[in-house]
């Protein structure tokens, strides 16, 4: 019953759609060069409808409520997996993608993971996530010697309680924040370690920095980290990247440097997809079409300063991206990052209660 | 036949806006947590005929309310919520029924002019409201740099991300609600009352507070519901204006919807908390209504 009505709402609010040739593209907040999206429309005819978020969780609800009106979506690979076994996406048609030839098999390698041969999903943009800082306002509260590059920067107490005056931002995802921790306690079972114990030993971190921590939100840590009202953030590093060439646009004196951090660093995928429902998916097609033509893939990472998995579009980045160790890993830094695996219901439950008491101490 | 329609449309009204999506949301919190579209189970399964409704019936449980019980997260987001909102209702009256009697007794021609500036802030988005107080509440923002400025304190006050700021916000959005009603209530009483309050012998204090009080209660009444109900359950302004240590029933239902996917136990969350609401609202009115039976 509720499924029909929301396949009629969809249907009344988006029945004009296929009429006017409109496609709708649900992506990450400040992630793509906005020149693409109108140069899409002058290419193709096609009235491009851009939307944002800037949590995984808002976009798994909408694709499990069905009915989202969105014909391209940009989940990260753990929730794409989950969300592959909903059935909430439809296999790619191959044959309307002739751009494919031009993606990345390393990146392809490793996102096999999540979705094996790429059936549902194509790589748009992946990364690390790991430590920005402030290096003036972290050298004065820690000196020459700081360990910039560590996670010991964050979740050492000694470190953390002397940055606490300059503040200290943290992302508003466990999903993100738990294998880090893990992975500063030396955890045996590994930073992808979801046992009870595991959870215990991450909480038992998180909490003894807790005191220290300003904010925890998952975007605003770029303005607060351009603008020099936060020493440090732990991040993405593009948003990372991102501030750091704000502060250095708006010459105030602030620098800001990204770190993976040297314990090792989560890498992580954000895949472009269709919805099973999706009310134009023929457009669908030509939208990830055109992102994995070498030229625009290229503008976009250029502008957002993140890799991505398109290997003929690595000769039309600038230097400053495709030459940056912290974009572009090199090899030794490549062997250093891991990947993680999605949290079943039980487990996430555990993750979001643990990350309650974290936040709010009850 | 006429009449019935008439009485007709307003329970229809509850019925399509209220009881239909309450019946839905119940069901979903008797289901269980499912990784499929929509993220429970079971579902209406139409062709299986009788045989799939009895199905249906039998899988439900109420599994999800004793899991509530078993954590002390929810009755202590319960809690906090019911006290947050108790004392912002208690603010919103403060400062609302001056504002609602100085209307009242303004001048008639200035009463329009009055209730439209009351009004006004409701044609821009409430949540361009709310973000604006971050700018005034924050470390530089505009209220610490006026306070700086004259001199009244020498470093900046810490108010957003607390649960000052979280009261200031809903005292601030939910004044309108506080108003309009008390002002209804005072703008009908009779001027002469008052007058032979004070003939009798009443001082002008004791005359308002025994004639005008009394009379107004109901607007206060009214007034105090609509912003109780609604800041019991606020997401918006504690996730925008509170620090993460604000515990509030909306957040935690928030958590279980997204974070959790849980929709079950989100839903029976919120069947616990209109539980928590209906109740106190539905004594107080059957107290009212015996008030009235034996007044007259």
């Amino acid at each position: 019953m509720t499924k029909t009505l929301i396949t009629l709402t969809a249907a009344l609010a988006f029945g004009s759609a296929a009429v006017a040739e409109e496609v709708h593209v649900y992506n990450w907040s400040d992630y793509i060069d906005e020149e693409l999206l109108t140069k899409f429309e002058e290419e193709t005819g096609i009235e491009l409808v851009y939307d944002v978020f800037d949590s995984n969780e808002l976009l798994e609800t909408k694709m499990l409520a069905g009915g989202s009106g969105y014909d391209v979506v940009v989940p990260t690979g753990t929730f794409l997996q989950r969300q592959i076994m909903a059935g909430a996406f439809q296999p790619l048609d191959n044959s309307k993608l002739p751009n494919r030839e031009n993606m990345w098999d390393v990146i392809q390698d490793r996102t096999n993971t999540y979705d094996p041969g790429g059936e549902y999903s194509i790589n748009y943009m992946w990364g690390t996530t790991g430590i920005g800082a402030n290096v003036g306002l972290v050298t004065e509260a820690l000196g020459e010697d700081a360990p910039i590059g560590s996670l010991a920067l964050i979740f050492d107490p000694a470190n953390a309680e002397k940055l606490a005056d300059c503040g200290i931002h943290m992302l508003d995802a466990p999903t993100e924040m738990i294998p880090a921790a893990l992975t500063y306690a030396g955890w045996e079972g590994g930073p992808d370690d979801k046992s009870d114990e595991a959870l215990a030993a991450a909480e038992e971190v998180l909490t003894a920095v807790r005191p220290y921590i300003q904010k925890f939100h998952s975007s605003e840590y770029i303005n607060a980290l351009a603008n020099g009202d936060i020493c440090v953030a732990f991040g993405w590093s593009g948003d990372i990247l991102q501030a750091r060439d704000r502060a250095a646009e708006a010459d105030n004196g602030v620098e800001v440097v990204y770190n993976a951090p040297s314990e090792g660093a989560l890498m992580w995928f954000d895949q472009m997809a269709i919805p099973v429902d999706a009310p134009n998916p023929d457009a669908a097609h030509k939208f990830l079409n055109f992102i994995m033509d070498p030229e625009n893939m290229a503008a976009a990472s250029n502008y957002v300063y993140y890799a991505n998995g398109n290997k003929a579009s690595q000769e039309f980045l600038v230097e400053d991206v495709i030459g940056d160790p912290a974009i572009y890993p090199d090899e030794a830094t490549l062997e250093n990052l891991y990947t993680v695996t999605p949290f079943g219901p039980k487990e996430q439950r555990s993750l979001t209660r643990l990350w309650t008491k974290v936040k709010s101490g009850t | 036949m006429r009449r019935l329609i008439v009485i007709a449309i307003p329970y229809l009204w509850l019925l399509a806006l209220f009881l239909i999506p309450f019946v839905i949301v119940v069901k979903i919190s008797l289901s269980d947590v499912a990784l499929a579209r929509p993220p429970y189970f079971p579902q209406w399964d139409w062709s299986a005929g009788w045989q799939g409704i009895r199905d249906f019936f039998a899988e439900l449980d109420f599994e999800n309310f004793i899991f509530l019980t078993s954590d002390d997260l929810y009755w202590k987001a319960y809690l906090s919520s019911a006290k947050i909102a108790l004392i912002s209702t208690f603010l919103t009256l403060l400062v609302g029924f001056p504002i609602a009697y100085g209307m009242a007794r303004a001048p008639e021609h200035w009463r329009p002019t009055l209730m439209m500036l009351v009004i006004l802030p409701f044609w821009t988005s409430f949540l361009i409201r709310v973000y604006s107080w971050m700018g005034i509440l924050s470390q530089g923002g505009l209220l610490n740099s006026l306070l700086l400025s004259i001199g009244l304190i020498s470093e900046p006050l810490t108010i957003l991300n607390t649960d000052t700021a979280v009261y200031i916000g809903i005292v601030y959005t939910y004044l309108p609600f506080m108003i309009l009603p008390v002002y209804a209530a005072l703008e009908k009483l009779d001027g002469s009352l008052l007058e032979a309050a004070e003939d009798l012998g009443c001082s002008r204090l004791s005359a308002f507070w025994l004639v005008t009080v009394p009379l107004s209660r109901a607007g206060v009444v009214a007034g105090c519901f609509l912003v109780f109900i609604p800041a019991i359950g606020e997401f918006v302004i504690p996730s925008l204006l509170g620090g993460s240590e604000t515990l509030m029933i909306g957040k935690v239902l928030y958590e279980e919807f997204f974070s959790n996917r849980d929709w079950p136990v989100a839903s029976a969350v919120a069947v616990v908390l209109l539980l928590i609401l209906v109740v106190p609202i539905v004594l107080f009115q059957r107290n009212q209504q015996k008030q009235a039976e034996a007044e007259a």
